[in-house]
């Protein structure tokens, strides 16, 4: 097996490893067991980092290491497990192992004395597991495994203090609005199967770039994907679960609600990026643009600290994803990493504000900065680099993103919205972000009482923020992250390269480990479809098209110069297409530095604003909530999604089964017995054999009716046998109809 | 009389799977509902080996049987334990009354 | 004559099927599965199958049928026995009984099956044990952990649960840090867990308590 491979392996299941002990010997351990959580994330951190370095040497986004072993083969159906590391995965394993292993180590302070302490970091290590496995599978079918594993940990996690009734609705809410994407996932999973009859990443890019699924199937399908994403990263309509589930303590939200589980809906459009036409791409930025705008807006009014911040996390994933959309996979991806990083930051930081004056409602906040420096301090760095401020993280890729979609619009006029709401979001974004630092820090203290108790916690709790503080400050410099992931470009059907050599290629150094394999275990079949090799590869070997010209054009910028996507491969370097891409790059280049532009001019506003507001009061906010009450209220109620799916999912099916009862009481049995009665009428002037033949007759049907329709108005007894019945009498009826009309 | 062939064992494997229906579907005592399940398994298991017999001529059919009575036995086992779980909380086997999710 | 008795035990276990599905006494349904197992396992030996034919007996007839009349008689108070009982959706039930029967007897009289040519019965307790010891060794072993995890799991279900003594620790546990209680995350104990408002109280008191 490659090395590389192997230690992902290991780094996949240490944290299943720490569970396990967990689970079943925490409480008998020293220290109720949080060395053990602590210890194996330190060690994946370590290892990913290693990975990290590999990559880092390598400089080549196009690398990739991929090894599979058959899970399943029955007949002609083969479903295999594998990992596929490439610069995106390398990102992400540093992303994950660092964040968990902060959180786990901050959760030592924040979770000291909780009753079910070590079950605490039980959970937190299957989390992480579960996490893992999504960012190193490489075929849909198990990220979709890991998928449901992640919502799990995010269920028990969000309910671990289930004993409150608000945590245990919460989990609850998260879950069945998880259910309502995921539902769509997998069936979109399931289109692209049944069309190419692999699960694996690279086997469906061949699969749709040779057109097995394309037109309106494919971006069904494609759409049908991204409502995984739409529930996982709580895009609207399903971003309603994530401000609930700040119910989970608050280290928790940092890991899973902020940093890690709600990216994984970006990072799998990103990995899945092939597999979206156009017409579904255009989906994903206007959702995604939505998003940003309409959550940023709620962050407004937000009172509590930790709602505020996951309306902004919803707002920033918002920004991923429509990054995603429209076409910019890197910026997208590169916003993941430092929003993981300056989010996990500000998380953090309001949980250290939380454990000192144990309250969550800014109002009764102010002035802890004497009180909290460092935290302090490190929550300004994360605002500031959240609000875009350069030189900090936030800035160089909600810049890239701004860029890449006002490219979007310069190349497409009438689709100009998504730019214009990520702007009007990015303006919202300084403006609340800094609302929240002086509510909290600044000022004088509202609540006398908390504030003279609160104190800096220990080092476990401040290291964490200094580590991800300087983080957020310099993710961005250097342009590092062009390195690790590059847009992929349409795949090539080469049907010259036919041959084992290709092959090889393909699948990168894996081949080399194939025959040391272990027992029981060997390579993933080379599949005998045509070798697919990405179009960076091929223009890299033949520089016709514009690549290397845009590139050295690029090269003067600055910072984000590496962020702008490889120049669009060009497969055919006819000179139509060539002169294509240098007018796309041109736009391309344009287009990022009115953005940069643009971005500081809208962050600056929102900072100006902000401050004028709350810190120097010269504008009222009561004034302005006085000024516009229906706007304020609206905001303060989110919108009324949630009243919106009380009324429609709660009383709306209540009423539908009302109406069907109603139905069946007035219509039907009013049917029955007026057809009883006026039968029985009649057969008692044809005398008395009528009177007995036809009555019976009749009342038989009547019975019969009456039967059923008792039935359908019980068929929501939550009695088993009644649903048996059903399953059973359809799975008859279903036979029949095959029979007897798809088959005659 | 004919001689005795592959479908006799089906007709009677599907009264048999049609009693059983019948049982887990009308009756209120959970006991008797086990034994309506346990009706269905052995249909199942009595037209595998049929099948083994008559149309594959292997062991296979048989071996599949007896992973059919190893999941009845332990099925037996875990829904008898519930059984009588639910009688403890409930003073109850009868299904119909056992209804406190529906509250 | 082998036909005669194949009929014989077929009508016995099909009647003893339909007594169970219908009788209203628990136990002489108890009693009338016993004939159907029994007629079951006639089948298998007239399929040749010996050994599952003693296995039916064994397991089932042994076993199960005995764990099950220990169920009705455990469930049912023995002062007042009222083991007569009322079905629900009756002509529901039957109907849908009915036309599954129907649906699979069509299916097994219209399909032609192909049949392999027929080979005489031979003992097959050998065969099945090499083949689960070979080929199917991991399904057995399986099967072997299912039945142990069943088994205990049975055990744990129907367990008396006595009430379980607070031990010292625990209730150490629930109110930390005693001195550090006029903290407003003292508060918080009034609750069984701790933390009241998504904040660990308990955990507030410890901190400062070491501060």
């Amino acid at each position: 097996m490659d090395p590389i491979i192997s230690t992902a392996l290991v780094i996949l299941l240490l944290p299943l490893l720490s569970f396990v002990v967990l689970f079943f010997f925490g409480e008998r351990l020293p220290r109720r067991g949080d060395w053990v959580g602590v210890g194996a994330l330190g060690v994946c951190l370590l290892l990913a980092l290693v990975i990290f370095g590999h990559f880092w040497g390598r400089h080549d986004p196009t690398y990739r290491i991929e090894q599979g072993w058959t899970w399943l083969s029955i007949d002609r159906l083969h479903i295999d497990a594998g990992i596929l590391i490439d610069g995106m995965t390398a990102v992400m394993l540093v992303v994950v192992t660092l964040v968990s292993f902060l959180v786990h180590v901050f959760s030592t302070s924040y979770m000291h004395g909780d009753r079910r302490y070590s079950r605490y970091f039980a959970f937190l290590g299957w989390f992480t597991f579960s996490m893992l496995g999504i960012v190193l599978s490489n075929s849909l079918f198990f990220l979709y495994v890991f998928w449901e594993l992640v919502g799990l940990a995010s269920y028990l996690l969000i309910g671990f203090w289930f004993h409150k009734p608000s945590a245990a609705a919460a989990n609850k809410k998260a879950f069945l609005t998880n259910r309502v994407g995921d539902f769509g996932f997998w069936l979109g999973i399931l289109f692209f199967f049944t069309a190419v009859g692999s699960f694996r990443y690279l086997d469906l890019f061949t699969g749709v770039a040779s057109g097995m699924l394309a037109g309106k199937t494919l971006t069904i399908a494609g759409v049908l994907l991204f409502m995984g994403c739409v529930g996982k990263s709580a895009q609207v309509p399903l971003h309603v679960w994530l401000p609930d589930a700040m119910e989970g303590p608050t280290p928790v939200s940092a890991l899973i609600h902020a940093a890690t589980m709600v990216a994984a809906g970006v990072y799998m459009t990103a990995r899945l990026f092939p597999l979206f036409s156009p017409t579904a791409l255009l989906v994903i930025a206007y959702v995604g643009a939505i998003t940003a705008f309409f959550a940023a807006t709620i962050a407004l009014v937000a009172t509590d600290i930790k709602k505020g911040l996951a309306y902004s996390t919803i707002s920033q994933l918002g920004y991923m994803v429509m990054a995603v959309g429209v076409g910019g996979v890197v910026s997208g991806m590169f916003h993941l990493t430092t929003h993981a990083a300056f989010k996990a930051l500000l998380f953090l930081g309001s949980g250290s504000v939380i454990h000192a004056v144990h309250t969550q409602e800014m109002p009764e906040m102010g002035g802890l900065r004497r009180k909290l420096p460092i935290t302090f301090i490190t929550f300004t760095l994360g605002t500031l680099a959240i609000a875009g401020v350069p030189p900090f993280a936030g800035f160089f890729s909600k810049d890239a993103i701004l860029g890449d979609a006002l490219a979007f619009a310069m190349e497409k006029p009438q689709h100009f919205l998504p730019f214009v709401l990520a702007l009007l979001a990015a303006a919202l974004t300084a403006f609340y972000m800094f609302r929240m630092v002086y509510l909290t820090f600044a000022g004088k203290p509202r609540d006398q009482h908390k504030y003279e108790h609160a104190h800096e916690g220990s080092w476990a709790i401040t290291g964490p923020l200094i580590v991800l503080a300087m983080l957020s400050v310099c993710a961005g410099w250097g342009g590092w992250f062009g390195r690790f992931v590059a847009k992929p470009g349409p795949v090539v059907i080469d049907h010259a390269a036919h041959s084992m050599g290709a092959m090889g290629g393909m699948h990168g150094m894996s081949g080399m480990g194939g025959t040391s394999g272990m027992g029981g275990m060997h390579e993933m079949p080379a599949s005998p479809s045509p070798a697919p090799a990405l179009a960076t590869d091929a223009t890299s070997g033949a520089p016709t098209s514009a690549a290397p010209a845009t590139g050295s054009e690029h090269a003067g910028h600055e910072g984000h110069t590496m962020m702008g996507e490889a120049a669009p491969a060009a497969g055919a370097a006819t000179a139509d297409a060539a002169e294509h891409a240098a007018h796309a790059a041109h736009i391309r280049h344009t287009a990022h530095r009115r953005a940069m532009l643009l971005s500081l001019l809208v962050a600056g506003t929102g900072i100006l604003l902000s401050t004028l507001t709350y810190l120097r009061r010269s504008i009222s906010s009561a004034g302005a909530q006085a000024a516009l009450p229906r706007v304020y209220q609206l905001l303060n109620r989110k919108y009324y999604f949630d009243e919106f799916y009380g009324v429609v999912v709660g009383r709306g099916l209540f009423l539908w089964n009302a109406a069907l009862a109603a139905f069946d009481k007035h219509v039907i049995d009013g049917l029955v017995n007026g057809a009883g009665y006026a039968t029985r009428g009649i057969s008692w002037l044809f005398g008395m054999y009528d009177r007995y033949f036809v009555d019976g007759l009749v009342n038989g049907t009547g019975e019969l009716i009456r039967q059923f329709g008792s039935l359908a108005r019980q068929a929501q007894t939550g009695r088993i046998q009644t649903y048996f019945l059903g399953v059973i009498s359809g799975l008859v009826l279903l036979i029949i109809l095959y029979k007897a009309v798809l088959m005659p | 009389m004919l001689e005795i062939g592959l479908r006799h064992y089906l007709t009677l494997a599907a009264l048999l799977l049609s009693a059983g229906v019948f049982t887990v579907i009308s009756r209120r005592n959970a006991v008797v509902i086990l034994m309506g399940v346990e009706l269905i398994l052995n249909a199942a298991a009595l037209s595998f080996v049929a099948f083994s017999r008559y149309v594959t001529t292997g062991i296979v059919g048989q071996l599949v049987a007896v992973f059919v009575v190893v999941v009845a036995a332990a099925e037996a086992a875990v829904a008898l334990a519930i059984v009588l779980a639910i009688f403890r909380n409930f003073q109850t086997v009868h299904v119909n009354q056992v209804d406190r999710l529906r509250k | 004559m082998g036909g005669m008795i194949w009929y014989l035990f077929a009508v016995m276990a099909g009647a003893s099927a339909v007594v169970v599905a219908a009788n209203k006494n628990v136990v002489h349904c108890g009693f009338a599965l016993l004939f159907t197992l029994l007629g079951v396992g006639a089948m298998y030996a007239f399929l040749g199958a010996d050994f599952l034919a003693a296995t039916q007996m064994i397991v089932y007839v042994g076993g199960i049928l005995v764990l099950v009349l220990f169920a009705v008689m455990m469930t049912h108070k023995v002062q007042a026995v009222r083991l007569r009982e009322e079905l629900i959706q009756p002509f529901a039930a039957l109907g849908t009984a009915l036309l599954v029967l129907a649906l699979i007897l069509l299916v097994v009289h219209r399909t032609a099956w192909p049949l392999a040519a027929g080979h005489e019965p031979a003992p097959t307790t050998a065969q099945i044990g090499r083949e689960f010891l070979t080929t199917f060794l991991f399904p057995f072993e399986f099967a072997s952990v299912l039945l142990l995890v069943a088994m205990m799991g049975a055990a744990m279900i129907i367990r008396d649960r006595k009430p379980r003594e607070a031990s010292p620790g625990d209730s150490a546990a629930e109110v930390p840090g005693g001195p550090a209680a006029g903290l407003p995350g003292g508060s918080a104990a009034g609750l069984p867990g701790g933390p009241a408002t998504g904040l660990p109280g308990g955990a507030s008191g410890q901190a400062q308590g070491g501060a």
